[in-house]
């Protein structure tokens, strides 16, 4: 019961820190937005698809994965800070839960998420997209990105706990993320890739979240490799399965990380 | 009744490169104040986060109120306050939100946190600045409102690791006056500190640490009398070095030393005043006008010197 509330404050703290620095917020949704803009106007023209509705259909859901990837960064270098400020010090002396903090801070960030899709959908509606899938599909694939921004950002967490510098691993998160988004099938076709990029572009999660997302918002499943495969035929059950890899990683990593009093 | 104990501690890092803790003891009676002296480095931290269960010893043994760190460090967390290095707030809140922020996490209850949030910004004359974030706070009011999050729960056992590092005198003094009425209401306190004039105000005894080890302990005057007890000191203009050293030695029966730099003859003197009106006769007799002249109590700077043979604030 104490671990749930503990958590609770710590969310709330984030919250709070979201009120008093308003343009944190501002700046994770003003980036998302722009990004569809750029990418609806800039390469919306020059990549050719017979996607009914154009480019933008197959564009959004590879920028809501790229978002709530993205979001992980903060989660980390969040928490580095903390670190890096002695606060973490003090909430390991206080009479709380260990995971407490931890899940605290993942969940603060879900909420995050959930504002920035929502503006991320108005933007998206705003210039073109439409989800066909019907109303409950659409639903079940936010929720499906909102789980996958949770999973992830369990590794966040870790990364936040194991660097020694905010700015640090801010820049080494995009340097993952900005890869694994990029080596998919978010943005363009993948078939255009060398074929051992293929292969990883095919594997990738976010390629498999992706897919996933195209299906429930009614579209084919453009921009995938190789037709047969199991994470293009089967894109939700291996998101998923993705999802609870990451967790069976990174949450022990990270509590254990926390807990450890030998840092 | 101690409420602190700590036996044979050794901590080393870097898989044993660095031996912050090379088997050290100490303990703190109840309702005492206990200063941790010693340079950078010598290990005064990694005793606090040890008492504080933020860190396992490599070996040795520590209970704080009774209670073993290693073993129940939930229960050491629930009566124990720590104050770190650096103000750990959160700087974009303000400073009433982080009061009742760790009031709920020392799981007060709603009313109950932002009852105590204001009694303590009040307590720490921070009642105007509560409602402001943190990062607009001087120094000084960080720490004191590091210090009012410590102390929340009203903990019998505080550890004040250097509350007052970087701080300006000001500061200083307000920080010392505030640490003052917690020891008055009858708290345990555990301080660091690299100010021996730090340990030499607050503490009622003195463990004094160098390379992680005890090299010395007792109350402030104690130690002081182990460097030796008053001397006469006497500065002069350089041409007149020599004829005070040979008054000065006359006067205190013990051959005077002479520190050419700073223009000084100083001696260890026995009765005091006595030798005092004995030197400023002669120096009149002599028509020498001393630019200063005095006795000098030796101070923990000097306690220093003489247990380590180097300066306490040199070594980093």
């Amino acid at each position: 019961m104490n671990f749930i509330s503990d958590a609770l404050v710590i969310t709330k703290r984030q919250l709070l820190q979201l009120s008093r620095v308003p343009e944190v917020l501002i700046f994770s949704t003003i980036q998302p937005v722009m990004f569809v803009l750029m990418f609806r106007y800039v390469f919306g023209g020059s990549i050719s698809t017979d996607q009914p509705g154009g480019y933008v259909q197959l564009l959004m859901p590879g920028i809501f994965v790229q978002t709530v990837a993205f979001t992980l960064a903060g989660t980390a270098s969040g928490l580095a800070e903390d670190m890096g400020k002695g606060l973490i010090d003090r909430f390991r002396s206080l009479p709380i839960s260990r995971s407490a903090l931890v899940v605290g801070r993942t969940l603060g960030d879900s909420l995050l998420n959930i504002v920035v899709l929502i503006v991320m959908g108005i933007a998206g509606y705003a210039v073109g997209w439409r989800p066909t899938g019907g109303l409950l599909n659409t639903v079940l694939a936010f929720v499906f990105l909102l789980a996958f921004g949770y999973a992830l950002s369990w590794t966040g967490i870790f990364a936040g706990l194991a660097a020694r510098d905010a700015r640090v691993v801010q820049n080494i998160s995009f340097l993952i993320t900005f890869p694994l988004t990029f080596l998919s099938n978010a943005f363009a076709p993948t078939t255009g890739m060398p074929r051992p990029l293929q292969y990883f572009a095919e594997w990738n999660p976010v390629s498999t979240m992706v897919a996933a997302c195209r299906d429930l918002f009614g579209l084919e499943n453009q921009f995938g490799a190789t037709a047969g495969s199991f994470p293009s035929e089967h894109p939700l059950v291996t998101s998923i399965f993705y999802m609870f890899l990451i967790m069976a990683i990174f949450v022990p990593l990270s509590v254990r990380k926390y807990a450890n009093k030998s840092k | 009744m101690k409420s602190v104990i700590a036996e044979n501690l050794v901590k080393t890092y870097r898989k044993g490169e660095v031996k912050a803790l090379d088997d050290l003891s100490l303990d703190v009676e109840e309702g005492t104040v206990l200063s941790v002296l010693g340079p950078n480095g010598a290990g005064k931290t990694t005793t606090v986060r040890i008492l504080a269960t933020l860190l396992s010893p490599d070996s040795g043994h520590a209970t704080v109120g009774g209670i073993d760190v290693v073993k129940h460090p939930d229960k050491v967390r629930e009566i124990i306050g720590l104050s770190g290095q650096y103000a750990a707030v959160d700087e974009t809140l303000t400073g009433w939100d982080n009061l009742v922020m760790f009031g709920r996490l020392y799981h007060l209850g709603k009313k109950a946190s932002i009852a105590r949030a204001d009694e303590l910004l009040e307590r720490f004359s921070l009642t105007d600045s509560g409602k402001r974030p943190i990062k607009t706070y001087s120094g000084g009011m960080r720490r004191r409102l590091d210090l009012a999050a410590a102390i929340i729960v009203k903990p019998k056992i505080l550890f004040l690791d250097e509350p007052t590092t970087g701080l300006d005198p000001r500061g200083r003094q307000e920080m010392w006056g505030v640490i003052k009425e917690l020891v008055d209401g009858g708290v345990t306190l555990l301080l660091t500190t690299q100010y021996l004039e730090e340990a030499d105000h607050l503490a009622d005894e003195i463990v004094v640490i160098d390379h992680g080890k005890v090299i010395a302990r007792g109350t402030s005057d104690a130690l002081k009398k182990d460097v030796g007890g008053e001397r006469l000191e006497v500065i002069v203009e350089a041409n007149q070095l020599k004829v005070t050293a040979e008054i000065i030695t006359r006067v205190s029966g013990i051959a005077a030393h002479v520190d050419e730099g700073m223009r000084s003859v100083s001696s260890p003197v026995k009765n005091g005043t006595k030798s005092l009106m004995d030197a400023l006769r002669e120096f009149d007799e002599a028509k020498l006008h001393p630019l200063d002249i005095g006795l000098k109590r030796p101070s923990l700077d000097d306690v220093f010197l003489a247990l380590t043979g180097h300066a306490a604030e040199e070594t980093k």
